[in-house]
């Protein structure tokens, strides 16, 4: 056999054994393309259905997941599940789906505990998708089951049994019934359709609606070259174009350009200062003891930081680590530290 | 550099010139002198005067090797709501349907949703892979597809959240933001068909599901009638490559549902005998109903229909012949007919469908002829499909499905014009 036809032999023995005649039409573009490996699908293959299919060996319990949760999950989605700002409520809202304000929660709307997993696993923790163990995200899927009380405290869930957990709100989701809400006889009024006109709501009064200006690219204009050279000459040899790219791991939880707290504190204006001196973020105890202890970020200091942000602060305060709540754990690249810098230094500039 | 501003700049497009409008606190006189683009300069008797662009060279071919548009109309951007959503990344924004003319929207306005920012795909390294219950999987590079026969179509895309902040009540005063969650471009792409026809679907298959190669791992169940109808998987609109926020290299089009299924950088098609029950299609993008249930793979976009002109930010600035104008669409076929009411629905006018009219595409109308009289009116548009839908009022809708289903507002908009020409989104009993 060729080293082909057994790549296009292994291909199949992947694909299911009731998927059909195999005696099926050739192919039109033969060529075009190529069969992935084995390994190549696996890869890629991260679904989980919720009966199971796809789910990866693995098992977590609520007390293993509640301990990934609150360093993961808990800056953006509260200690208890509860949300903050607008991201999501992941417990409680049992009976509220016909309430005036639903709660739609893992526990209170989902159907399937199997998208719980898919979830985790393809988009989680946001801004550092795919990171997670699938251990890890089995335990995730215990605790929130558990803490939505879907689940027992102690139940392992594995790939035996993810697909066969029930949801509390699964048998009230139904196929879409439209087309609906259509005219008496189907046919629509030309004249005289109705008596007379009351305005119940004027968006005006509300008052949401953001500005409609046409001055929005003005203030890109008006930054003068010269003193954008000079900052970029002071941020040494980074690279603040590739620091953009770098920050991405950031933004998830910092603003830089304007001084707006999100879960982490505003960068805006941080060169210069003080550690822990943000007006109005509510910073770990650990974090104002490196404040009180003097440190001042400068690009020297935040190197040492974004290295390794635990570590670095503990230092500061004679701890091994210090125990802040940023996830984050640190750039592993020298180069990416340095872009970084050297963006941050133009970005966050006030 | 800083750019010296010449007495002859534009003050920077309809949004601006409608807040300088507004504070002029205008009536009858005031109205004639507010146009949408400002009068040239006059020189008394002596006739009009000579502008220095009559005189002096303009721009250099070599000034723009990708063109903007002027930077008179720098305010038609896309633009978002702040409040809307926890980040920026995970979060929306609005096509400026406002300053559109005709039923193609330029690729630069085209609103974006991104569940974890745009990805920046490089298109080297990008692969489309097929597999599942197929009988041959497959991996395809951006340069395979290029060798596959492509075909060039124009759709609209709709998210099936445009208007859901206008269930309760009038909320947003903007055609942008009460209708901008859309727009309509020419793809051009390979008929996912072939694709699967090569991979061989079998013949239990019943379900595709789509990923996106995005931090989001984007990824939606589709059913397999609708996959074998009329899906592409598209790599240009409008003539170029995907623009980044669309999904650049690879996206998938599925024409007439919901936007949130045409998945962007798309890399993976599983194929299988049940949906996947995805969490956008079960924790969002389902439509809770009053009684507590909820309505499940509701794709279909329906027939709907907006005025464009006037609206909040287009307002009237003068009485006598005035335009209106607006689009329509249909999910599930194509637009028949558009009425138009000038009495908040009491009675209507059939209006004129301009240009070419096709399925599953905006379509521009007009009510020709119309002057206004400078009385306040009550505006309304209705779009009627070959399916025989026909758009309903709100409180035909709310009867149905209550408020909090957040998904699939078709409702007829009411535009209210004031005495003094100002347009604002009202909600009729």
């Amino acid at each position: 056999m060729s080293v082909w036809l057994k790549g296009i032999a292994a291909a199949l023995a992947l694909t299911f054994v009731a998927s059909g005649p195999l005696d099926a039409a050739e192919r039109k573009y033969e060529g075009v393309g190529r069969t992935p490996t084995a390994e190549e699908i696996k890869s890629w293959d991260i679904d989980v259905r919720p009966d199971g299919q796809g789910a990866p060996v693995g098992h977590g319990t609520a007390g293993e997941g509640e301990r990934v949760y609150l360093v993961k999950c808990a800056s953006c989605h509260g200690e208890f599940g509860e949300g903050g700002g607008r991201y999501p409520v992941l417990i409680g809202g049992h009976g509220t789906l016909k309430d005036m304000r639903p709660e739609k929660t893992i526990g209170s709307y989902w159907p399937y505990a199997s998208t719980v997993f898919d979830y985790i696993k393809r988009a989680m923790p946001f801004g550092d998708a795919q990171s997670l163990t699938d251990d890890e995200t089995y335990a995730l899927t215990a605790y929130l089951l558990f803490m939505n009380d879907v689940i027992e405290e102690d139940f392992a869930v594995t790939q035996d049994n993810i697909g066969t957990i029930e949801m509390p709100n699964q048998a009230n989701f139904f196929m879409d019934p439209r087309p609906d809400a259509q005219p008496e006889g189907g046919t629509a009024c030309m004249k005289d359709c109705k008596d007379k006109i009351e305005v119940i709501g004027r968006a005006r009064v509300l008052d949401v609606t953001p500005e409609t200006g046409g001055d929005t690219t003005e203030g890109a204009e008006a930054a003068p070259a010269e003193e954008k050279t000079e900052q970029v000459a002071a941020a040494e040899t980074g690279d603040p174009v590739a620091g953009r790219s770098v920050f991405n791991k950031c933004k998830g939880c910092h603003v830089i350009d304007s001084p707006k707290n999100r879960v982490g504190p505003s960068l805006h204006g941080v060169f210069g200062r003080a550690a822990g001196g943000v007006d109005g973020f509510r910073y770990s105890k650990d974090f104002q003891k490196v404040g009180d202890a003097g440190l001042v970020w400068d690009a020297a200091t935040l190197a040492g930081f974004l290295t390794d942000p635990k570590g670095y602060l503990g230092g500061v305060i004679g701890k091994e680590k210090a125990n802040t709540r940023m996830a984050f754990g640190g750039l592993r690249k020298e180069e990416d530290v340095r872009d970084l810098i050297a963006y941050m230094k133009e970005a966050s500039a006030e | 550099m800083a750019k010296k501003k010449s007495n002859t700049t534009g003050d920077g497009g309809p949004g601006l010139q409608r807040r300088q409008f507004l504070q002029a606190g205008l009536a009858g006189s005031a109205l004639a002198a507010a146009g949408t683009f400002s009068a040239p300069k006059t020189a008394g008797a002596a006739g009009l005067e000579i502008p220095d662009w009559s005189r002096q060279l303009g721009a250099s071919v070599d000034d723009a090797p990708y063109g903007k548009p002027s930077r008179h109309e720098s305010g038609v951007v896309r633009r978002s709501v702040e409040w809307l959503t926890a980040t920026r990344e995970s979060s929306i924004n609005f096509t400026p349907l406002y300053a559109l003319d005709g039923f193609v929207t330029p690729n630069g306005i085209c609103f974006e949703r991104h569940h974890g920012g745009a990805a920046d795909v490089d298109p080297v390294e990008h692969r489309l892979m097929i597999h599942g219950m197929v009988d041959r999987p497959l991996l395809f590079t951006m340069e395979d597809l290029l060798r596959l026969p492509r075909v060039s179509k124009f759709f609209f895309l709709e998210c099936a959240a445009n208007g859901g902040m206008e269930w309760r009540n009038a909320q947003l005063n903007g055609v942008q933001f009460t209708h901008g969650m859309i727009h309509c471009v020419q793809y051009t792409g390979v008929p996912l068909k072939l694709l699967l026809e090569e991979a061989g679907v079998s013949t239990k298959a019943k379900w595709l599901m789509v990923e996106g190669g995005d931090s989001a791992g984007m990824n939606r169940s589709v059913p397999i009638e609708k996959a074998l109808d009329d899906c592409m998987v598209a790599f240009a609109m409008n003539g170029e490559k995907l623009r980044a926020e669309q999904g650049y290299p690879l996206r998938l089009v599925v024409p007439g549902f919901e936007g949130n299924m045409w998945v962007k950088w798309l890399r993976r098609i599983e194929v299988g005998d049940e949906s996947w029950q995805a969490r956008e299609e079960t924790s969002k993008y389902t439509d809770l109903m009053p009684d507590g249930r909820a309505r499940r793979f509701t794709w279909e976009m329906d027939c709907k229909s907006v005025i464009t002109s006037p609206c909040p930010e287009n307002p009237l600035t003068q009485k006598g012949p005035n335009v209106i104008t607006g689009l329509a669409w249909s999910g599930r076929g194509t637009v028949k007919r558009v009425d138009v009411s000038l009495d908040g629905g009491k009675n209507w006018t059939e209006a004129r469908l301009d240009g070419p009219v096709m399925p599953k595409c905006l379509t521009r109308f007009y009510l020709d002829g119309w002057e206004w009289d400078g009385n306040p009116l009550y505006m309304q548009s209705r779009a009627i499909d070959d399916t025989g839908y026909v758009q309903p009022q709100m409180t035909a809708l709310q009867k149905v499905r209550g408020v909090n289903s957040i998904y699939h507002n078709n409702a007829i908009q009411t535009w209210h014009i004031t005495k003094t020409g100002e347009v604002e989104n009202v909600r009729l009993a």
